[in-house]
C-alpha cells in the first residue's frame, strides 16, 4: 500500500452549531424537572392521567424554554419553543400508537393456544371456554382471498406501472389519474360494487366476491409501488438493450423486469399488507362462515377481520378475548409482511451494488 | 438522471431512495416528491431512434404490437373498474334517486324498511353532515400533530431512532381499521368521555363545546379522535417524505448564516413541503370520510344532524351502510347502494381537489 492511498481524507462537515453535550444534558434535566413538576400538579389537582400531565407539562416546558433562552434573543426563544412543541407533538402521537400495539398484545395473548390456530368455530359458541374453538377457518379464508386478490390485481397493477414507465403512450396521464382516483375509493364502496354485481347476480355471498373486492383495493397500491420501482431502472440499461437490436418486448421481459424483480415482489407484498385487514368490503361480499373450507366459490367464507368484528359484536367476555386474540394474529401477519417486504428490497439494494 | 424539470419539484438526486418504496403506495406522495422529469425527453429520443432504424433495417416487430396491446389493455382495466364502480352503483341506486329526488341528499329521515311506498322515506343528510364533521375533527386534530411528528422524525430524532420511527410509521399506517376501532372503544373512549366532560365544564361557554344534555358517550368528538389517530400515520408519512426532499445545502446554508434550527424549518422546509402537507391532509380527509368499521364500533349511530361535537350520537355514510346492510329489504339495499354512490362521488371530489392543489403548488415551487 502506498502512502498516497493512505492519505485520502474524507471531508467531514463540522456543523459548529450542534449543541454540545453539556447543553443537551441541561435540556434533558429541564425536561425531567418539568415532567416531575407536572406530575406533582396532577396529584394535587382534579386533573388525571397521562393527558393531565401533558396538559400541564407542555405549557410549562414552553414557559421554561422562553425563560431560559430569551437572554439569547427572540430567535433563540422561538427556536426553543418550537423544539418543545415538536417533541410534544411526537410524544402525543407516539402514546396512542404504542398503546394500540400494547393493548393488542396484552389482551390478545390470553386467547392464544394451540387450538386457537387449529380449530374453528363450527361447534363452539363464541362465548364458550377458550380451551375449545379457534380461528383456523378465518386464517384459511383470509389466505385464500388474499391469494386470489393478488392473482387478479398484481398483474393489473404491474401492467399499469409498465404502461407508465415503458410504453409511455398517450394514456399515461389518464392511467396515472385513474390509479390516483382508485386509491381514494373507500373500502366499503369497493364492497358495495362487488355486491351490486357479483353477489346480486349469483344471489350468493362467496369467497371469490370477497377476493375481488380486495383486488379492487389492491390494484392502485401495486400500480403505484411498481411504477415507483420501475422508474429506478437506469435508462442506460434500456439503451443497451435497444443497441443490441432487441425489440421493446424482449427489452421489457429480459432487461427491465428482471432488474426490478424483487421490487415488484415488494409491491405485491405491500398490496397484500394493505388489504389483509379490510373488514367492511368483506362484510357484504364474503360474509361470515364458521367452518374451515377451501372452496371460494361455495358460499360465504370467514376471514380474520370479519371474525374479529363478529366476535366483538357477540359482546361476551370470552368472545371479546377471542377478538383481541384474532387481532393479535392479524397484526403479526401484517408486521411479518412488512418485514418481508423490507427484507426483499434490502436484498435488492445489496445485489445492485 | 439528475436534472430538474419544468414539471416537477427540483430534486438533487432524481432516483428516489428505497425508503420511499415503503410509503409510495400512499397516494400523492409522488406528486409532491419525485418526478424524474427527464423521462419524457429520453423517451422521445428512444422512439425517434427506433423509428429511424426501423425504416432502414426492419419493420416494427409484431411482438411489440402484442406487448403494446396487452400492456395498454391491462393499464386501462383500472379505468374500466373505476367506471363500473360508478356505473353499477348508480344503476342499482337509480330508482332511489328518481323516487326521492333531491330529498335523498337533503332529507333527514330514514323510514320504512318495507318496499317502496309513500311512507318510505330515505334521506342521508345527517350521515353526510356526520361524515364531514367527523373527518374535519380528525384532520383538525391530526394535522398539527402529524406535521410536528414528521419534522421530529426528519430533523430532530437521532439517526438510529429515525429508522425505527419510520418503520413504526409504516406499520401504524397499515394497522387495520377494525383494530383502531376496538382500541378506540376499549381504551380511548373511557378517557375521551372524561376529556369531553372537562371541556364542557370549563369551556362550555364556547359554542363549539356546548351540549344540550350531559351525555358524552359515542359523540363526534370521540369518533373524530379515533379517526385522528388512524389518519395521523398517513399524514405523517406523506409530510415526512416531502420534508426529506428539502435540499440539505439550503438548510445548512441557513444554519451557517446564523439561523437556528427552527428558522431553517420555518423559512425553508415548511414552504418547500407545503404542497405535500396539504396533499397528505386531503388524503387523510379522504380516508376519514370513507372509514366504516372504526366509526361503527366507537360512535353511537343516531340518525339526526348533530353539530354539538361533544354530544352523544352521530354517524357517517359508510358506518350507516354497514349498520343497515344486514337486515335491509331489497328496496332499502338500493337506497344503501345509492348512499354508496354519494360517498364515492364525495371522496372522488376530495381526491381531485387534493391532486389539483398538490400539482399546482408543485408547479409554483418549481418556478
Amino acid at each position: 500500500m502506498t502512502a498516497a492511498t493512505n492519505q485520502t481524507t474524507v471531508v467531514q462537515p463540522l456543523r459548529p452549531w450542534r449543541p454540545t453535550f453539556s447543553q443537551q444534558f441541561a435540556r434533558f434535566v429541564t425536561v425531567v424537572l418539568v415532567v416531575a413538576a407536572a406530575a406533582v400538579v396532577v396529584l394535587v389537582s382534579p386533573l388525571a392521567g397521562l393527558a393531565g400531565i401533558a396538559l400541564v407539562a407542555i405549557p410549562l416546558q414552553m414557559a421554561v424554554s422562553v425563560a431560559r433562552s430569551s437572554r439569547h434573543g427572540s430567535v433563540a426563544a422561538r427556536n426553543d419553543v418550537a423544539t418543545s412543541l415538536i417533541w410534544s407533538a411526537f410524544l402525543v402521537l407516539l402514546v396512542p400508537w404504542m398503546s394500540i400495539i400494547f393493548t393488542v398484545v396484552r389482551r390478545g395473548y390470553q386467547a392464544i393456544s394451540v387450538n386457537f390456530f387449529t380449530d374453528d368455530m363450527r361447534i363452539t359458541a363464541p362465548d364458550a371456554d377458550l380451551a375449545s374453538g379457534g380461528i383456523a377457518h378465518a386464517i384459511v379464508g383470509t389466505l385464500i382471498m388474499v391469494a386470489i386478490a393478488s392473482i387478479v390485481s398484481v398483474p393489473l397493477g404491474i401492467l399499469s406501472g409498465i404502461y407508465i414507465t415503458e410504453i409511455r403512450g398517450r394514456f399515461t396521464k389518464v392511467v396515472r389519474f385513474i390509479v390516483q382516483a382508485m386509491s381514494g375509493v373507500p373500502s366499503i364502496v369497493a364492497g358495495l360494487f362487488i355486491y351490486s354485481t357479483l353477489v346480486l347476480y349469483n344471489k350468493s355471498y362467496s369467497g371469490l366476491a370477497g377476493a375481488l373486492a380486495l383486488a379492487v383495493l389492491m390494484v392502485p397500491t401495486v400500480a403505484r409501488t411498481s411504477e415507483e420501482v420501475l422508474k429506478l431502472v437506469p435508462e442506460d440499461l434500456r439503451f443497451a438493450g435497444y443497441a443490441l437490436g432487441s425489440s421493446q418486448a424482449s427489452n421489457v421481459f429480459r432487461i427491465v423486469l428482471p432488474t426490478v424483480r424483487s421490487g415488484l415482489v415488494t409491491s405485491g407484498i405491500l398490496g397484500v399488507a394493505r388489504v389483509a385487514g379490510e373488514t367492511a368490503p368483506l362484510l357484504m361480499t364474503a360474509q361470515v362462515f364458521l367452518a374451515t373450507k377451501g372452496n371460494p366459490l361455495d358460499g360465504p367464507l370467514g376471514s380474520l377481520p370479519v371474525v374479529i368484528f363478529s366476535f366483538f359484536q357477540n359482546g361476551a367476555d370470552n368472545a371479546v378475548t377471542r377478538a383481541w386474540g384474532a387481532s393479535m394474529v392479524l397484526m403479526i401477519l401484517i408486521t411479518f409482511l412488512f418485514a418481508l417486504a423490507r427484507a426483499v428490497s434490502a436484498d435488492r439494494r445489496r445485489s445492485r451494488r | 438522471m439528475a436534472c430538474a424539470s419544468a414539471g416537477g419539484v427540483p430534486t438533487r438526486d432524481a432516483s428516489p431512495n428505497l425508503q420511499s418504496l415503503f410509503i409510495s403506495w400512499l397516494p400523492l406522495v409522488r406528486f409532491a416528491s419525485i418526478w424524474p422529469g427527464n423521462d419524457r425527453g429520453v423517451a422521445v429520443a428512444v422512439e425517434q431512434h427506433d423509428i429511424e432504424q426501423r425504416e432502414v433495417v426492419t419493420k416494427k416487430p409484431p411482438v411489440d404490437k402484442v406487448l403494446h396491446a396487452v400492456v395498454t389493455s391491462g393499464a386501462l382495466a383500472s379505468l374500466v373498474i373505476l367506471g363500473s364502480i360508478a356505473g353499477f352503483l348508480l344503476y342499482r341506486g337509480f330508482q332511489i334517486f328518481s323516487d326521492m329526488g333531491f330529498g335523498f341528499i337533503t332529507g333527514s329521515t330514514w323510514e320504512g324498511t318495507g318496499g317502496e311506498g309513500e311512507f318510505t322515506k330515505y334521506g342521508i343528510a345527517p350521515m353526510l353532515v356526520g361524515s364531514i364533521v367527523l373527518s374535519l375533527i380528525a384532520v383538525f386534530v391530526a394535522l398539527p400533530l402529524s406535521v410536528g411528528t414528521a419534522l421530529f422524525v426528519e430533523f430532530y430524532a437521532p439517526p438510529g431512532l429515525r429508522r425505527v420511527l419510520i418503520s413504526i410509521l409504516d406499520l401504524a399506517a397499515a394497522i387495520p381499521s377494525v383494530i383502531y376501532g376496538l382500541w378506540g372503544l376499549f381504551v380511548l373512549r373511557p378517557l375521551a368521555i372524561g376529556w369531553a366532560e372537562a371541556l364542557n365544564d370549563h369551556l362550555g361557554w364556547f359554542p363549539l363545546f356546548r351540549v344540550e344534555a350531559t351525555f358524552f358517550d359515542g359523540s363526534p368528538f370521540i369518533g373524530g379522535l379515533v379517526l385522528a389517530v388512524m389518519i395521523s400515520p398517513i399524514i405523517t408519512s406523506v409530510a415526512r417524505e416531502v420534508f426529506s426532499q428539502t435540499p440539505p445545502e439550503l438548510i445548512d446554508g441557513a444554519r451557517a448564516l446564523g439561523g437556528e434550527r427552527w428558522s431553517a424549518i420555518r423559512h425553508i422546509v415548511l414552504p418547500f413541503g407545503r404542497s405535500g402537507v396539504i396533499g397528505g391532509a386531503m388524503l387523510g380527509l379522504g380516508r376519514a370520510l370513507g372509514e366504516t368499521v372504526a366509526i361503527y364500533l366507537v360512535v353511537s349511530i343516531v340518525f339526526k344532524i348533530n353539530l354539538q361535537i361533544l354530544f352523544t350520537g352521530t354517524g357517517n355514510i359508510a358506518s350507516m351502510i354497514a349498520l343497515k346492510f344486514g337486515e335491509a329489504s331489497p328496496y332499502e339495499v338500493k337506497a344503501l347502494l345509492a348512499s354508496g354512490f354519494v360517498l364515492f362521488v364525495v371522496t372522488l371530489i376530495v381526491n381531485l381537489i387534493a391532486t389539483a392543489i398538490v400539482n399546482n403548488s408543485a408547479r409554483k415551487a418549481a418556478k
